[in-house]
């Protein structure tokens, strides 16, 4: 049971209950679709980039508690953020989420994410916490394609 | 039938799964096998293993014995008139890639249309797609009711002078609902229309006799009627066999080869190219006996007790939404809980010990047709007991306790 309360905290409870940024940006200027085909989650990130600065974020979608708290705690995160140091903090939260890295290593940067450590010990439930980050790198590239969690390591 | 005794036969069912019971309610997904499988895999490795069809020496032919033996069994199992109408494949995925490939590319052309279904599984789409692709082919979809039963009077409006094949679900993997295969094909054979039956979720659950459904093919995987992955049967109709060319090259399906011409094998093996899955289809051939040791008679009178039984319980749960209510229905139990994602409810359930399925069950369509992302799905085996129903919804209250947690 101790697991499961790791993994459904209150914080990310709440954020599935009220996402934060959870909607259309109107003036956003990059957006990527990213699409989980195996539970059908789906989600769209829009960003408003201005020289290289996240101005604006936000997310809207359909997903488990894990995926909508988890887009909603990065847009949160990165508001203001370089594109750079969203590449950086993609990194950490994806090495956190499937394993590689203790959240208390990189804690400072990551602040709030690392809630989401609980993740790494459902490895079923990995790509439902790192389909928005995929996309987020999608919108940020660019990219026209539909960003997928497949591929991703599954241990 | 005494299902403790049953129970028995499946050394799966001992395993515990985070230190509980385990509860395993996917058998839709796949279901578990029964020792007697187990041995005739183990027997076959390792005594019999050898290449069949082409051996004289003597493990050659007690392997080619026992591989014909099993479709013999299949043969039975579902009364097909002949055996070479029986077809071993890789499971209802290449059954029905093989029917859109060989009759489909062969017989149906542009403008032709093809019927299917709104409660398809993929492998009852997207083969059809690739085709009408191919051919310029139209795929036309029989719509279902709110309960997700077929709506029959709009299937006979959309069967025409342009279709070409019915492709059917016999029971819906999502929904559960058993569709009215005799009354389809009546219908379709009455305009000279052949039917395919997508008979996966069926072939466990309830009594199949081709001859008395009166298809032209029937599909099922060994693995959902408790034998092993990787084999499956593709029945057909000898008379459109023969007409249609092979699926696929190799092996064991010729008779003569030169550079300038090849004779294809008879029936069944112009459709068995390369060495088959041998220890698959004799497991398969041992599922098939160990099933018919119970009785599917008796399976069924205690698998639909077991569903009522089911059903009303789950009527328990507070928000709970069936999805997939057919007055007709196998032991597949749908649902939704008020706004808990099934992904999450599939999480807090298997720390409970229970396994089922969450997500579109390779039916995305369904979903759509019913206006959710997902549901969450238990579906019932025979060796499955109220008790097992009992710690699903009591680990259902769980999932809505954590959920309903508020912060202070």
């Amino acid at each position: 049971m101790s697991e499961l309360s790791d993994l459904y905290q209150e914080v990310i409870l709440d954020h599935n209950r009220s996402p934060h940024n959870f909607r259309k940006l109107e003036n956003a200027n990059r957006q990527a679709d990213g699409y989980n085909p195996l539970c059908g989650d789906q989600v769209t990130v829009y960003l408003r980039l201005e020289g290289g600065v996240i101005k604006d974020i936000s997310f809207q979608g359909m997903g488990c508690a894990i995926s909508k708290a988890s887009a909603s705690m990065m847009t949160d995160a990165l508001k203001g953020k370089t594109e750079d140091e969203a590449e950086a903090l993609f990194n950490q939260v994806h090495g956190m989420l499937v394993g590689e890295s203790e959240p208390p290593a990189n804690g400072r940067q990551i602040g709030k994410l690392s809630l989401l450590s609980g993740v790494s010990r459902f490895p079923a439930r990995v790509k439902c916490a790192s389909l928005s980050w995929h996309t987020l790198r999608a919108a940020l590239k660019g990219e026209a394609a539909i960003a997928t969690t497949e591929g991703e390591d599954r241990t | 039938m005494d299902v403790q005794r049953v129970r028995g036969d499946f050394p799966i069912l001992l395993q515990k799964v985070h230190g509980k019971p385990l509860v395993y309610l996917d058998n839709a997904a796949t279901s578990q096998k029964p020792q007697a499988v187990i041995e005739a895999l183990n027997r076959y490795y390792t005594t019999e293993n050898s290449n069949i069809h082409r051996g004289v020496h003597w493990l050659s032919e007690v392997a080619t014995k026992e591989y014909e033996a099993a479709r013999d069994k299949i043969k039975e199992f579902i009364n097909a008139s002949d055996r070479r109408e029986v077809v071993f494949v890789r499971g209802t995925t290449e059954a029905i890639n093989l029917v859109a490939q060989s009759y489909g590319r062969t017989f149906i052309k542009k403008g032709d249309e093809i019927l299917i279904s709104a409660m398809e599984h993929h492998s009852n789409i997207v083969p059809w797609q690739i085709l009408c692709e191919q051919v310029g082919a139209r795929l036309r979809v029989i719509p279902i009711n709110h309960d997700g039963e077929l709506l029959m009077d709009e299937f006979r409006e959309l069967i025409t002078e342009r279709t070409r094949l019915v492709s059917v679900a016999h029971v819906s993997n999502a929904l559960g609902t058993i569709n009215p295969i005799r009354e389809i094909v009546e219908e379709a054979h009455r305009r000279g229309v052949p039917v395919l039956v997508d008979g996966a979720q069926a072939v466990p659950h309830v009594k199949v006799d081709v001859r008395e459904l009166g298809c032209d093919f029937y599909a099922f995987s060994g693995h959902k009627l408790f034998g092993p992955t990787g084999v499956g049967v593709l029945y057909g109709r000898a008379k459109l066999l023969e007409a249609m060319p092979p699926y696929q090259g190799g092996g064991d399906m010729i008779s003569l080869v030169t550079f300038e011409k090849t004779h294809y094998n008879v029936l069944p093996y112009k459709f068995e190219a390369g060495t088959p899955h041998i220890a698959g289809g004799i497991g398969l051939g041992a599922a098939v006996d160990y099933i018919r040791g119970i009785g599917l008679e008796a399976i069924e009178a205690y698998e639909s007790r077991l569903l009522a039984y089911a059903t009303e319980a789950l009527g328990t749960v507070p928000a709970l939404r069936m999805v997939g209510t057919a007055r007709r229905k196998a032991g597949v139990l749908s649902f939704v809980v008020g706004q808990i994602h099934a992904h999450d409810i599939g999480t807090i359930l298997d720390q409970e010990g229970v396994a089922i399925r969450t997500g579109h069950h390779c039916a995305m369509p369904v979903m759509q047709r019913f206006g959710v992302p997902a549901t969450a799905r238990a579906s019932l085996a025979f060796y499955n007991t109220q008790e097992e129903i009992d710690i699903l919804v009591a680990s259902l209250h769980k999932a809505i306790e954590i959920f309903n947690r508020c912060p202070n």
